[in-house]
């Protein structure tokens, strides 16, 4: 079957001038071959000595590149075109990158990282600069946790840890840093002792502070590539914006439920995390791991991509998660890509950037702790968990609702309330007692959820209280025996 | 305005050597602005003349600082800029922060045939010399090819 391939304009001489030629072949490989049997001369500078395709040659089969095909077995139907696209690439003299921090391996280095060393692409070269790179984890929870164990095994010389929480039960289910005995420990403390376990070779340096606008620059400035395995969009925004500044390269990633997202942000000349999103969503309206949930080996799995795009960005080698972004989706088991360009109009990477310093990351996201109280409405009128409690005690006649959803109000519930998850409020308002005038006070697990249908009935004539801080400060201050999630 | 010839070696009939003044501008800007790191682009060539160095992003995933990389999709933008011109993408040119205009092995080892290779060194930030290179057809090495721009104003 012959099929239609398009020259470029650098390889036309050895076609004699024809911008399409047709090739024979049922697969790539097989065309590929057939076109540099017709035109001996394209074989040089098509394949390298050893016979693979020069890496800086795209072939494309209508849009696709190979690469994300089956390559040279890509399989070609009737009508398939393919299209040789060129990269261009060169470059300064010497190495890509100064080599001045690596070192020699000792021998027992070379038996440690031998699976490494027997890979052409990493080699002793490769693993002298992974010893020579300096990695820097933000957040040594769900994502950093993988990625910083496979860094430590892989034998990064520096690896940085910024965090300032304490482990938690909760944590355990994804955060495989910290195991049970470590409850309640400093997570940094938790993150060294196993990172040294795993290598005592890697100079863990850990940063027991919240990242800030006023340390960032200063925290980032001696790392290569900045690990960002935030949970929150201030964090986020602040970790983006400072690699742009740094130009330091941006391993990104981040999950919800049961979806994660990785890509490579703030290389120069790719794009950032603002030219992605440009504004971030309104306070509240995109939940958190704690309110949302999270399959615990979610994490695993992105935050091992994003040691992977570390490693390789260390050793200047493969490609990169630069201008993709990769979408996992852990439930139906798909993986996706989207390609990304820089913006030029973008705020921080843009051709004319107008934040040149790093701003005010909470204001920005509109999460300042004052500011959230103002978005959940002022003036919702709220309960406490005491009072609450002395109703009940002095049997007064009220009505309890919980807007939760019936997986959490099957795990603990408080006594006599009755559940409506907040999405089914609107068309079930009839079920609420608002005509006998009966008291309703609104629960959920936090406080969040219930300030907003207390606000919906309000819209709807129905007087209610929120219950502030939800069925959790119920079981820290009334009743410490229903379970906790 | 006078014609000032850069470097006249080894001069090749098919290849461009007349570069409009404003091209030689662009390149020399984008280098100095993206000084310590490498900066690259297209050239655009209408009746055998480079009229415009056309900016490309530094796709690099090695350290722009001694890399530069155009990947697929610069490399059709490129030509359909060069479409749009009703010109030919000729080649490409990139600057070598703090080093000489000259090839390095990498630019021999990822170098296509048939196009142009400009360089620019930029020292400290400043724009400096402009060399122009052509890969042999056996990939043995680059020949240095002529370069003529207008000087002056």
């Amino acid at each position: 079957m012959a099929h239609r391939v398009l020259i470029p304009t650098p390889l036309r001489p050895y076609t004699s001038q024809q911008e399409t030629v047709d090739a024979e072949g049922g697969t790539v490989g097989e065309v590929l071959s057939s076109l540099t049997t017709q035109f001996t001369d394209l074989r040089r500078h098509l394949y390298a000595d050893d016979g693979k395709l020069r890496h800086f040659v795209n072939v494309y089969v209508n849009d696709d590149d190979i690469r994300y095909l089956e390559r040279d077995a890509t399989k070609l139907k009737p009508g398939d075109v393919i299209s040789i696209v060129p990269s261009v690439a060169g470059g300064a003299p010497g190495p890509a990158a100064p080599a001045d921090r690596s070192t020699e391996l000792s021998n027992a280095e070379i038996r440690r990282y031998s699976r490494h060393l027997i890979l052409p692409e990493v080699g002793i070269d490769g693993q002298r600069r992974i010893k020579g790179g300096r990695v820097l984890c933000v957040g040594a929870g769900g994502l950093g946790s993988p990625a910083a164990l496979y860094l430590a095994a892989a034998g990064i010389g520096t690896l940085g840890i910024i965090d300032f929480d304490n482990v938690d039960e909760s944590n355990l289910q994804r955060q495989i840093l910290h195991g049970t005995p470590d409850v309640g420990r400093s997570k940094l403390q938790s993150a060294r002792d196993r990172l040294t376990a795993i290598n005592p070779e890697v100079h863990v340096e850990t940063y027991e502070t919240r990242l800030t606008s006023a340390n960032a620059l200063e925290l980032f400035k001696d790392y290569d590539v900045i690990l960002d395995g935030t949970d929150n969009f201030a964090t986020r925004y602040l970790v983006n914006d400072a690699c742009v500044l740094l130009k330091k390269p941006n391993a990104y990633g981040s999950i919800f439920r049961f979806e994660g997202q990785a890509s490579v942000f703030a290389t120069v000349g790719g794009p950032c995390y603002r030219c992605l999103y440009p504004e971030p969503p309104p306070p509240g309206l995109v939940p958190s791991c704690a309110e949302g949930g999270v399959l615990g080996v979610l994490p695993g799995v992105i935050g091992t991509i994003q040691a992977t795009e570390s490693l390789k960005l260390i050793l200047g080698a493969g490609s990169t998660l630069v201008g993709r972004l990769l979408l996992y989706d852990a439930w139906t088991m798909k993986f996706r890509e989207l390609k990304l360009r820089r913006d030029p109009a973008c705020p921080v990477c843009g051709d004319h950037p107008s934040i040149k310093g790093l701003i005010d990351y909470e204001e920005f996201c509109g999460v300042r702790p004052a500011a959230a109280t103002a978005a959940a409405g002022p003036g919702v009128p709220e309960t406490t968990v005491e009072e609450l409690k002395a109703r009940v005690d002095a049997r007064a006649p009220f009505f309890l609702l919980d807007v939760r959803e019936p997986h959490e109000f099957q795990i603990s519930r408080i006594a006599g309330s009755t559940l409506i998850p907040l999405g089914q409020l609107p068309s079930r308002l009839s079920e609420l007692p608002s005509a006998s005038g009966q008291e309703i006070i609104i629960h959920c697990k936090s406080g969040v959820r219930s300030a907003k249908a207390v606000a919906l009935l309000k819209e709807n004539g129905i007087e209610a209280k929120n219950l502030k801080g939800g069925i959790l400060a119920w079981i820290d201050k009334v009743d410490p025996t229903l379970a906790k999630y | 305005m006078s014609t000032d010839s850069v470097r006249a070696p080894l001069s090749s009939s098919s290849f461009p050597t007349t570069v409009a003044a404003e091209a030689i501008e662009t390149i020399r800007l984008h280098g100095a602005e993206t000084f310590p790191y490498e900066c690259c682009g297209a050239l655009i060539a209408v009746d055998g003349r480079i009229v415009e160095a056309f900016r490309l992003d530094n796709t690099t995933a090695g350290g722009a600082a001694r890399r530069f990389r155009i990947g697929p999709d610069g490399y059709r933008q490129a030509e359909a800029n060069a479409r749009a011109r009703g010109g030919t993408l000729v080649g490409f040119y990139h600057s070598h922060p703090n080093e000489p205009a000259r090839p390095s092995a990498y630019d021999l080892e990822h170098a296509w045939p048939n196009f142009t290779y400009v360089i620019i060194s930029v020292r400290a930030g400043t724009p400096g010399d402009i060399t122009a290179w052509h890969l042999r057809d056996d990939r043995s090495g680059f020949d240095e090819g002529e370069l003529i721009w207008p000087t002056g104003s």
